[in-house]
């Protein structure tokens, strides 16, 4: 167990080194010199140029620049916001909370969603709930969450008046009016996650109705229902819970044109309000984020992965 | 058995497989309607007009019109041709990115395949839409650059489909005879491996075309991809928001678009899926 866990450390290490240096190099693509962008009104005078190009370490070979963002970096030092010149670890840690929660609560109803829809089409196989179940996994997927959000508040907000159609009230401030902000754009996430876990958990059932293990429990005569619930479920759930681990981290990116539609403050809106103010640490810093939350949950997934399968806990 | 080639098994398969051949059908009117956009759109889809604006859908504009008075119908079939263009384009150039790089490193092994392989985990990190938009951003708004950050983000896949396979592939008996022929590397990787690993990526590069125009829509959407006025779905999206409380058509009209064109390249990828690779009843 320590030595498989040190070996898939092993493989981490140079991936996120290899993505560090991406997110650094995506600076060099950029058009302009971040000098200009960053004197703003004081753009005519070289000095000032000067000492930005300085501070920035501008002047110095790319790899220094690296090894010196690197270096921050470990530290907890993701830049500062070129606009509002606040360091950016603090926008991340002010944003994260809302996206955490929306993501969460998404995730919740993928999962609440997706996981019976599976079993009952799994044990339906080929009769017409299987086939309604599959229609509306793969209405799921090809629908947009951006546009079925656009929908949702067009029915909700608009006809019926039910729900605020954009805002965000924290969960400490008032629980029940945040939940009110909340539920449409998690439910839209919510139904792209559905989807997705719901052809997974299919598949797994249906390949675990196959075993032999089945077969016997029938024989000894075990109850279909005791059959489906304790022995299939449970074997076909070890990989949905790795895939559902990888699905949570997807959520923290369709959160960005989600958040976007709902006007909620998360990482989402941070991205694309940075995108147009040219703020390109915080681009780059959410970018950044993201990834070492992914590679963080999938390596949570393998852990899972080991612990629930007792044949590889063993090896 | 003997009488027919796998290729001819696959393509009766997939004639049978009804809902994959529905997929085709749609897929072929978008395509049409992208190609004849300039022959059957009623109007100039860039043509404002002060004496039309946000009108309903009725039998002069089927699909009404939107906050300039231009003819929403006409913007749709003209935006067929941005999203799908992105569609092919954008897979088309992750495929040529990716399947070589792929190719290489599964044959190749060794150091270089181990550090594709992490260069491939490191991109897979970063989920699609946040690597395209990061990617978008740094190189500026424009449908051109868009389709460049949606091709480097899906190459991934490809990079890993095409190694996995390319491993595979170079333990069957075939590849060993290609090379015991005295076949060069690449030549046993292009005429004997690469034919031989093609259905899976066809099978992936349909569904990621569908990944591709949602892509394409999001960064349209978010200003990233499609500059206004030119016709784009996202970007129509985009400005529909404004009007969602009186003029609804204008955001229903653009997404049914994406929607059913998504869809359709789903089934459509699920039938080929199904028709080309029996071994494969997952998903």
């Amino acid at each position: 167990m320590i030595s498989w866990f040190l070996r898939r450390l092993g493989q981490i290490l140079p991936t996120l080194l290899i993505l560090s240096f991406g997110i650094f190099a995506l600076q060099q693509l950029m058009p302009g010199d971040p000098a200009l962008i960053l004197a703003g009104e004081e753009r005519g005078d070289p000095a000032v140029l000067a000492q930005i190009r300085t501070e920035l370490m501008l002047d110095r070979p790319l790899l220094e620049q690296y090894g010196h963002w690197l270096w921050r970096l470990l530290h907890g030092d993701f830049g500062f916001s070129w606009r509002i010149r606040v360091p950016v670890a603090e926008l991340l840690m002010d944003k994260l909370p809302v996206t955490a929660q929306l993501a969460s609560m998404s995730f919740v109803i993928g999962v609440a969603i997706g996981v019976p829809a599976g079993v009952i089409s799994a044990v339906a196989k080929d009769k017409p709930l299987d086939w309604l179940m599959n229609a509306v996994a793969l209405f799921g997927i090809s629908m947009p969450n951006f546009w079925l959000g656009i929908m949702m508040i067009l029915l909700f907000s608009v006809q019926l008046g039910w729900l605020p159609p954009s805002g965000y009230v924290p969960l400490w401030e008032d629980p029940w009016q945040s939940l009110a902000t909340t539920i449409m754009p998690a439910f839209v996430l919510g139904t792209g996650v559905g989807s997705v876990l719901m052809r997974h958990t299919r598949a797994a059932m249906l390949g675990a109705l196959e075993q032999d293990y089945i077969r016997t429990a029938r024989a000894k005569g075990v109850v279909e229902r005791s059959v489906i619930a304790r022995h299939a479920l449970r074997n076909a759930l070890i990989p949905v819970v790795t895939l559902g681990t990888i699905e949570f981290g997807r959520l923290l990116a369709g959160a960005v044109l989600t958040e976007q539609i709902f006007s909620i403050p998360g990482f989402g809106k941070l991205v694309v309000d940075a995108v147009f103010n040219r703020d390109y640490p915080v681009v780059q810093g959410v970018v950044l984020a993201t990834a070492l939350i992914f590679v963080a949950l999938s390596l949570v997934a393998d852990i899972l992965y080991m612990l629930i399968n007792p044949r590889l806990r063993a090896a | 058995m003997s009488q027919s080639s796998p290729a001819r098994r696959a393509l009766a398969a997939l004639l049978r497989h009804r809902l994959a051949m529905f997929g085709l059908v749609v897929v072929v009117l978008f395509v049409a309607a992208a190609l004849l956009a300039p022959w059957i759109s009623p109007a100039d889809p860039l043509a404002t007009s002060w004496a039309a604006i946000r009108r309903a859908p009725s039998a002069a504009y089927w699909f009404g019109t939107d906050e300039n008075g231009r003819d929403v119908l006409s913007r749709v079939l003209w935006g067929a041709r941005a999203s799908l263009m992105a569609g092919v384009i954008a897979v088309g150039g992750a495929l040529l990115i990716g399947v070589p790089i792929g190719l290489v490193a599964g044959l190749a092994g060794g150091w270089l395949d181990a550090l594709i392989s992490r260069v491939a985990d490191a991109m897979l990190a970063v989920p699609f839409l946040i690597l395209a938009i990061a990617l978008a951003a740094f190189l500026g708004p424009a449908l051109e650059n868009a389709m460049l950050a949606i091709a480097i983000s899906a190459s991934p896949v490809f990079v890993r489909l095409a190694r996995g396979m390319a491993l595979e592939a170079n333990t069957t008996d075939y590849a060993e005879a290609a090379r015991a022929m005295g076949n060069p590397p690449w030549r046993t990787a292009l005429v004997h491996v690469l034919p031989n690993i093609a259905p899976p990526l066809l099978v992936q590069a349909t569904l990621s075309i569908a990944e591709a125009i949602i892509a394409e829509a999001s960064l349209s959407f978010l200003g990233l991809g499609q500059q206004p006025p030119a016709p784009s779905w996202g970007s129509m999206l985009n400005s529909a928001q404004r009007f969602i409380e009186n003029a609804p058509w204008l955001a229903i009209f653009p997404g049914m678009a994406i929607f059913t064109l998504v869809l359709a390249l789903n089934l459509l990828g699920d039938g080929l899926r199904d028709a080309l690779d029996p071994r494969s009843a997952r998903r």
